[in-house]
């Protein structure tokens, strides 16, 4: 780690009680911003409402979501979405100039809100909307944001987010605190948190806000939208079977046990960052703190340690399978079946009995 | 045209080592680089300055060691160097850092005015992606994160185009300068660094200012104290109830363990079996 473990000595937890602020006791509630580009809503925000809800109820407030876009239905039926995954209640800001996402009037809308209505905690997707947003917000409120957690908790004495998330290097995670300022702010990728059941007969009440800008006071004006091609792109956030290799895969040539398997099994393939790193494979494939965070329900790891920035990215996963030549990789201590040996010799053979298994279940019809 | 880069020192994370028993990273030795990232938005701040003239200022806040970091950047072929160190900083979050280096450019902007700012994506370190969208605050500049591409730049009526990647896709924007910009990798290559830059940058003399030269008055606002995020706790991560069921059989021969395997797990979780034999059809 850097400066934080360096200076940033651990918070006395234990000796003193934690005094709040008489100021800040006034901020209450769990908010989660309700991200949405054309016209859909973004998973992690529904997500962080299934997370958001347990905390609340652990606190005993209201859990609501900040819904920010154009007038019309499809505006109003995010309230709706985020009643049906868990919000009490929603703060709906309509307006023609949130119709793009741009930094300046979602910025004013979410700050003014915070102002106005005082939440004690605010949670945002690990997006490149969320995160231009979040870090624009806390530094305009001036309160404390932690990026891209994997854990949250309450301390009910100190009433505190406890935001955890990979240190540095090591095999660690860190807490962080965010103790006399408020909001306390985080933001959470996609797919670390459970996506929530939905109940479509789920309702709160909505609040609205006016957002009070012109156009002719935003300097940033929006010109085109280029929408990315989305088929040859790899999905592996949504997959249900990932085969990943690591650098124990050895040679760019052995992937191609790893995509064999894959190719039977109808899986997305998946790669650790030293991999992705030397161009075995492209960069929508890395699995971890810094690629992508998945949750299939089966997931494959040939060649693969186990450090902390990859398995937060897959710890998720229904079932794990870990073959590595090394009895003690970490990656034994989480997955759910091991093989110990060269995962040269381990792939073909298991895409065989995958094989086998299939063309029998064809048969049974 | 004046851009100040951001850059921040940061360890070599390929030479990262960790202590088998603490967990612990084991810094002693641990080379430092400049973070990857800023490279990038280094790169893109060469290639304005080469096609419209100017100046660039790289600025980092860090330990006094940091100074190498900078001199790095000027044998890659920027202008002028400035690190910002001072003992109040130590311990910074990002809503400090943003605050001290904020305060800093308003300083080298007394000097010459600045026109674009430009920081990496994110560090390999705290990654966070916090410190750009938190200077641009600062200032009251526009913020333009995650830019793949600056597609135009008007210099007379001071206004900029950039392509900038966002979910499902890629948003042009029109804003005016001064404006900042963090700077999505993979977009451009450093070039190297020629004989006569690594002579200057040997010679070069680093600004090196402290707090009050970078015009900070409210102590306050630094260091621990300006930073409302505290590390609480640091933690090994849950291990599973149980370890994982290493498969073993009589000949241990790749064949026999996957067969062993498959029908472990398909009798353990009936659901992943359903889930493969959907693909037999
Ligand atoms: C800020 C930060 C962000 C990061 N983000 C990510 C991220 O998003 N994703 C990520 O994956 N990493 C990330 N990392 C890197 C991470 O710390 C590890 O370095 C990386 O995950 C290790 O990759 P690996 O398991 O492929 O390689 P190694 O750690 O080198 O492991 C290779 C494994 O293969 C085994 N092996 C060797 N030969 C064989 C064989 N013949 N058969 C079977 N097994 C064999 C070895 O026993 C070993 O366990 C990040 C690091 C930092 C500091
Ligand atoms: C493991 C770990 C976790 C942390 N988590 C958090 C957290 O959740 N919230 C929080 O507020 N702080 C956190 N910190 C503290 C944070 O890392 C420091 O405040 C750091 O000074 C800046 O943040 P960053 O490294 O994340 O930079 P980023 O925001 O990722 O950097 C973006 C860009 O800003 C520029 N930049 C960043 N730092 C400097 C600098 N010192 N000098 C010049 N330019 C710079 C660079 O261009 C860089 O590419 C954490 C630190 C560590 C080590």
């Amino acid at each position: 780690m850097s400066e934080a473990t360096e200076t940033q000595k651990p918070a006395p937890t234990g000796k003193k009680k934690f005094e709040l602020d008489e100021r800040l006791k006034a901020y209450k509630g769990i908010w989660v911003f309700i991200e949405h580009e054309r016209g859909v809503i973004h998973p992690v925000s529904l997500e962080l409402l299934g997370e958001g809800r347990k905390l609340a109820d652990m606190l005993g407030v209201e859990l609501a979501g900040v819904v920010m876009g154009p007038p019309g239905d499809t505006t109003r039926s995010f309230c709706h979405e985020a009643f049906f995954h868990g919000a009490n209640l929603c703060y709906l800001v309509e307006d023609a100039l949130l119709t793009d996402y741009r930094n300046e009037p979602y910025t004013k809308g979410l700050t003014d809100l915070v102002n106005k209505y005082q939440p004690e905690i605010l949670f945002l997707g690990a997006t490149t909307l969320g995160r231009d947003l979040a870090g624009s917000v806390a530094t305009t409120l001036k309160t404390g944001l932690t990026a891209d957690c994997t854990e949250l908790n309450v301390d009910l004495d100190a009433r505190s987010l406890l935001a955890s998330r990979p240190t540095f290097g090591g095999s660690l995670l860190c807490t962080i605190q965010t103790l006399n300022y408020r909001p306390q702010m985080a933001t959470v990728r996609p797919r670390v948190m459970a996506m929530p059941e939905r109940d479509a007969s789920r309702n709160g009440r909505i609040i609205e806000d006016k957002l009070g800008m012109v156009e002719s006071s935003i300097i940033t004006k929006v010109l085109e939208f280029i929408p990315d091609e989305m088929q040859d792109k790899p999905q592996l956030p949504f997959a249900d079977i990932i085969v990943s290799g690591g650098r124990g895969m050895k040679k760019p040539e052995n992937f191609k046990l790893i995509w064999d398997l894959a190719a039977v099994l109808g899986a997305e393939v998946g790669a650790t960052r030293p991999v992705v790193q030397a161009g075995w494979v492209e960069l929508d494939r890395q699995v971890g703190q810094s690629g992508k965070t998945v949750r299939p329900k089966l997931y494959i790891a040939a060649g693969i340690s186990g450090a902390i920035q990859h398995r937060v990215g897959m710890d998720a996963s229904d079932v794990i399978i870990a073959i590595n030549n090394d009895p003690n990789a970490p990656i034994f201590d989480f997955a759910h079946y091991g093989i110990v040996g060269n995962a040269m010799t381990i792939l073909p053979a298991l895409t065989e009995a995958f094989k086998t298994h299939l063309a029998m279940a064809r048969k049974a019809g | 045209m004046h851009i100040v880069v951001c850059i921040k020192q940061v360890p070599d994370s390929a030479q990262i080592r960790v202590h088998p028993v603490t967990n612990t990273i084991m810094r002693q030795g641990v080379p430092t680089i400049v973070n990857p990232y800023d490279l990038f938005a280094l790169e893109e701040a060469l290639r304005i300055k080469d096609q419209y003239g100017g100046r660039v200022t790289v600025l980092t806040m860090g330990p006094p060691m940091a100074e190498a970091a900078l001199r790095k950047a000027i044998s890659y072929g920027a202008d002028d160097a400035v690190l910002v160190t001072d003992r109040v900083f130590a311990g910074s979050d990002t809503l400090a850092t943003s605050f001290a280096l904020a305060s800093a450019i308003k300083q080298i902007n007394k000097d010459m005015p600045v026109d674009l700012v430009f920081t990496g994506k994110q560090t390999i370190d705290g990654d966070t992606a916090q410190v750009g969208p938190g200077v641009a605050k600062r200032l009251d500049m526009q913020l333009l994160t995650y830019v793949s591409k600056i597609r135009s730049l008007d210099i007379e009526n001071k206004e900029i185009v950039v392509e900038r990647r966002s979910e499902g896709g890629v948003q042009v924007l029109k804003t005016k300068i001064p404006s900042l910009i963090t700077v999505l990798e993979g977009n451009n290559e450093m070039r190297f660094a020629t004989m006569a830059n690594m002579f200057r940058a040997a010679r070069y003399p680093v600004k090196i200012w402290n707090k009050d030269a970078a015009g900070i008055e409210d102590i306050t606002k630094t260091g621990l104290k300006g930073s409302p995020t505290v590390v609480s706790k640091v933690f090994a991560p849950t291990p599973r109830a149980v370890k994982a069921e290493i498969i073993q059989c009589e000949s241990n021969e790749p064949k026999d363990l996957s067969v062993t395997l498959l029908t472990k797990m398909f009798t353990k979780f009936p659901k992943i079996e359903k889930e493969i034999s959907k693909r037999a059809a």
